[in-house]
């Protein structure tokens, strides 16, 4: 078995491959309901209506799609750089715990300039945290997929000593949490009667910002040229330290607003379940969006559907929620899959060269 | 094979091309890019699925498109971009693909031993411990050529091998040749050069346009014939081979353009030690060598993307920048070794591509915003004056041909985008890999460039592309910069002598 080259690839063979991929992701999950003894299409059903079905259930969808979306573009604009940031997770926390330091009662003054002052903070916090593994890698090659991985467990474990310290909330009967952010330092609500925040348009804003970024400016250029290729992009004067430098600022920044945007947003204060594992998540909604920012938008909005249809559906039929992760994990294989067969094809042997393959010389 | 006929769109690679080849016999494969030698080869390894005809290999017919019969078959391959694995050592590259899957315990002495024996029989010796990363393209070729040995080969093919070799190193290449065809061996031999043909082969197979123009035994023909049944019947096609035009000697009385002085830079592998050297406007000065002694970390100086530990370098009186945005400010012209891997990026557009060293000047931005339509329109400017058939600005760089690729290199530090003329060229290894159209090319561009006033550093391990453009003429071992001499000064013997090191009085005395 072996891989062979496509000659030209076209529009149609890229719709099948995708057809395809969704396919087989409805096969496996099909499989999995099934073994659970649930009724498969109405499974389905109930986790299509659960995501999409009614303007609560599509407000909860796009609430869990925010934070999404802005790891998403978080991991994006590092990939395209090659920087590997697996540090996502632990970015979004630095970035909530500088947005409760900041808002929570430290500093005062005018709202407007608070609520400026608490983003930047985040945006920082979260830049920052990537920008030791980005200088790392470029001055002594540290892998920065170690780096920003084990990163996250040093972060969360800094958070939870906050939180169980200096920065706990005295009102919160022991439970370690931070204080809330004053009311007039959150995002309004986009939608009354829902948990649909303003934060919405912050990471649509965001991805389209970034797609401008990468599509139209220099400092695009010069991150999609050191991703392509960092040989030729050093050759033709790409300003490798100030590009990474901004790639990691970008990305960590990203991840960073998506933990002050949850705040903000939805929780008011910091625990330790802020995410249940955006920083990872955003990292196969990047790969789902191939990259593309404007596709990041799309892409989390569906695995954010998956995630909260499958909660409402395990409620009525009993099927463990995990299926979610089961989906969105074959989702990514076989978009991934998808992409390399409508480059190749598979070609199966036949048993002769084997046999005559054992012998070399 | 027979009846060999390959289409890519509209284009006919390969129309119709029957070709035998006879154990213990060298077959040369003659002709010029998109001639179809490439594709006929490709073929026959199994890389691509001929559209009609089939391969048999010894009697028996090869499944179609199917590398590893290739291999098991006894065919084996040396491309002209090497295949090998830069941070493994040669033995690991040698053994790569032929130990089983599921071993857990490879057997290096024993497949040590068998690479020695197989490097001993041919006369290539290697460094089995070295790293890939370290060796010259010449070494490399060499484990190119021991990784098909080891492998079996019964059938080798070379592509353009001689391009990258000295004139010694050629002569034992065919010695090597000779060797291998005596124990039985058949070689099929692409190259350009007809001297290395009629030294070489038994046969020869001259190719043009897809098609078998002509097919002789190498003792009837002469080299004169020869370049007529490549280049077809066009007298310009035969006159430009006739001969390379070589100017006048002429002493740099120029004002001096660039000024090298007591240069000083470690590299990976070879070290510059007090290189010094005056390159005056409208001058070529050649600099030969065996690739691996140091050309490539000068070149790399002078193109800001090497460190310098100390030594004067001055462009037209002024201090030279250290970095590459600076040196292509001050108007160098700059021309990689490995256009693929360090000159262009593949997988961008080639309108950014060409505009890679100017999209952060403001003729292409402005406030950090790419002016796209004067970028385009800058590539479309560039692909029009250089002749790059059925290329657009949108197109992905990666889908074009070598020489394609290596117009779209020259386009952009020739013609720029600024307007502004280059001062200085340095261009190193230019045509490798190039057929003799686009050499020639390259060659009239850089003469023409010369012409305009500019001062050209070519550094090349191709004696022939040295003598025919260079006015003068410097050779580089170890790290040392020989005396630079009028071209006409040099023998081929000389330039050999020095290129391997040898010194010029020692090889007197002797």
């Amino acid at each position: 078995m072996r891989l062979e080259a496509r000659s030209p690839v076209g529009l149609i063979d890229v719709l099948r491959a995708g057809a395809l991929a969704a396919l087989a992701v409805l096969a496996v999950a099909a499989l999995l309901v099934a073994a659970a003894g649930a009724p498969v299409g109405r499974t389905f059903g109930l986790l299509l209506g659960g995501a999409f079905g009614s303007v609560f259930a599509l407000s909860e969808t796009l609430t869990r799609a925010i934070p999404l979306m802005l790891t998403g573009l978080a991991a994006t604009v590092a990939f395209k750089a090659r920087l590997f940031n697996i540090g996502a997770e632990g970015q979004l926390y630095a970035g909530a715990i500088a947005a409760v330091a900041v808002g929570g009662g430290a500093v005062h003054g005018p709202a407007p300039l608070l609520f400026a002052a608490m983003v930047l903070a985040s945006v920082l916090a979260g830049g920052v945290l990537l920008l030791g593994p980005a200088l790392m890698k470029l001055w002594w090659h540290v892998d920065e997929v170690v780096s920003t991985l084990l990163l996250n467990f040093i972060v969360l474990l800094a958070v939870g000593a906050l939180l169980d310290g200096p920065m706990k909330d005295a009102g919160a009967l022991g439970w370690p949490q931070s204080v809330a952010l004053p009311a007039d330092l959150e995002l309004s609500k986009l939608v009354a009667q829902t948990r649909l925040h303003t934060g919405l348009l912050w990471s649509v804003g965001a991805a389209v910002a970034l797609w401008l970024l990468l599509r139209f400016t220099t400092l695009g250029f010069d991150i999609r040229a050191l991703g392509a290729n960092a040989r030729a992009a050093v050759y033709a004067g790409v300003p490798v330290t100030r590009t990474m430098v901004c790639v990691a600022l970008l990305s960590g920044g990203l991840a960073g607003l998506a933990g002050v945007i949850e705040v903000a947003g939805r929780t008011s204060y910091v625990t330790l379940d802020l995410s249940p594992g955006y920083g990872y998540t955003g990292i196969v909604i990047a790969m789902l969006a191939g990259l593309h920012p404007l596709a990041v938008v799309g892409a989390s909005v569906l695995v954010a559907g998956v995630l909260v249809g499958a909660d409402s559906m395990s409620r009525s039929v009993g099927v463990p929620s995990y299926l979610a992760d089961v989906v969105v994990a074959s989702a990514m294989l076989a978009v991934l899959s998808a992409s390399m067969l409508t480059r190749y094809r598979l070609r199966f042997d036949r048993p002769v060269s084997q046999a005559s393959a054992q012998a070399p010389s | 094979m027979q009846g060999i006929t390959k289409r890519f769109g509209g284009l006919l690679a390969n129309d119709a091309v029957s070709l035998d080849l006879h154990a213990g016999e060298v077959l040369a494969l003659l002709g010029e890019n998109g001639a179809g030698k490439s594709t006929l080869m490709s073929i026959l390894f199994g890389h691509y699925l001929a559209d009609a005809g089939h391969v048999e290999v010894f009697g028996q017919e090869l499944p179609a498109g199917d590398t590893r019969a290739a291999l098991a078959a006894g065919v084996g391959m040396v491309h002209q971009h090497f295949t090998l694995a830069d941070n493994l050592t040669v033995l690991d590259n040698v053994m790569l693909g032929t130990e089983p899957l599921g071993a857990l315990v490879t057997r290096r002495a024993e497949a040590l031993r068998r690479l020695h024996d197989v490097a001993q029989r041919c006369g290539l010796q290697v460094d089995a411990q070295a790293r890939v990363a370290q060796l010259s393209v010449g070494e490399r070729q060499r484990v190119e050529i021991l990784k098909a040995l080891y492998r079996g080969a019964r059938i080798l093919i070379l592509d353009e091998p001689t391009a990258v070799l000295t004139p010694q190193e050629s002569r034992s290449l065919f010695a090597t040749v000779r060797q291998l065809v005596e124990q039985g061996l058949a070689v099929i031999f692409i190259s350009h050069k007809l001297d290395e043909v009629m030294a070489v082969s038994e046969r020869v197979l001259v190719l043009r346009s897809g098609r078998v123009v002509a097919e002789a035994r190498t003792a009837d023909t002469h080299p004169a014939e020869l370049a007529r049944w490549m280049v077809g019947q066009s007298v310009a096609g035969v006159q430009r081979l006739a001969a390379a035009v070589r100017r006048e000697p002429e002493t740099p009385a120029g004002v001096p353009r660039l000024q090298v002085r007591r240069l000083f830079a470690r590299g990976a592998r070879v070290h510059l030690r007090d290189v010094s050297l005056t390159l005056a406007e409208g001058e070529i000065f050649g600099i030969a060598g065996v690739s691996g002694n140091g050309q490539g970390l000068l070149a790399q100086v002078l193109a800001g993307v090497a460190p310098r530990e100390a030594g004067d370098l001055l462009l037209d009186g002024q201090p030279l920048a250290a970095s590459a945005r600076g040196v292509v400010a001050q108007g160098v012209a700059r021309v990689p070794e490995d256009r693929q891997a360090v000159g262009l990026i593949g997988d961008l557009p080639i309108w950014e591509n060409l505009g890679a060293e100017a999209l952060h000047t403001p003729t292409l931005s402005r406030w950090g915003w790419v002016r796209r339509q004067a970028a385009k329109a800058y590539a479309q400017s560039v692909l029009e004056a250089f002749d790059v058939r059925g290329a657009t600005p949108l197109r992905r760089t990666r889908l074009l041909s070598g020489g394609n690729l290596q117009k779209l290199v020259l386009g952009r530090v020739l013609q720029r985008a600024d307007g502004q003329a280059p001062r200085l060229i340095v261009a190193h290894q230019p045509t490798w890999g190039l057929d003799v159209g686009a050499v020639d090319f390259v060659h009239g561009r850089l003469r023409a460039a010369r012409d305009a006033g500019a001062a050209v550093l070519l550094i090349s391990d191709d004696l022939d592309e040295i003598e025919a453009l260079a006015d003068r003429i410097a050779v580089m071992f170890h790290g040392n910069l020989g005396p630079a001499r009028p071209a006409p000064l040099w023998s081929r013997e000389a330039l050999g002598l020095a290129m391997a090191g040898v010194d010029e009085a020692c090889a007197h005395a002797a």
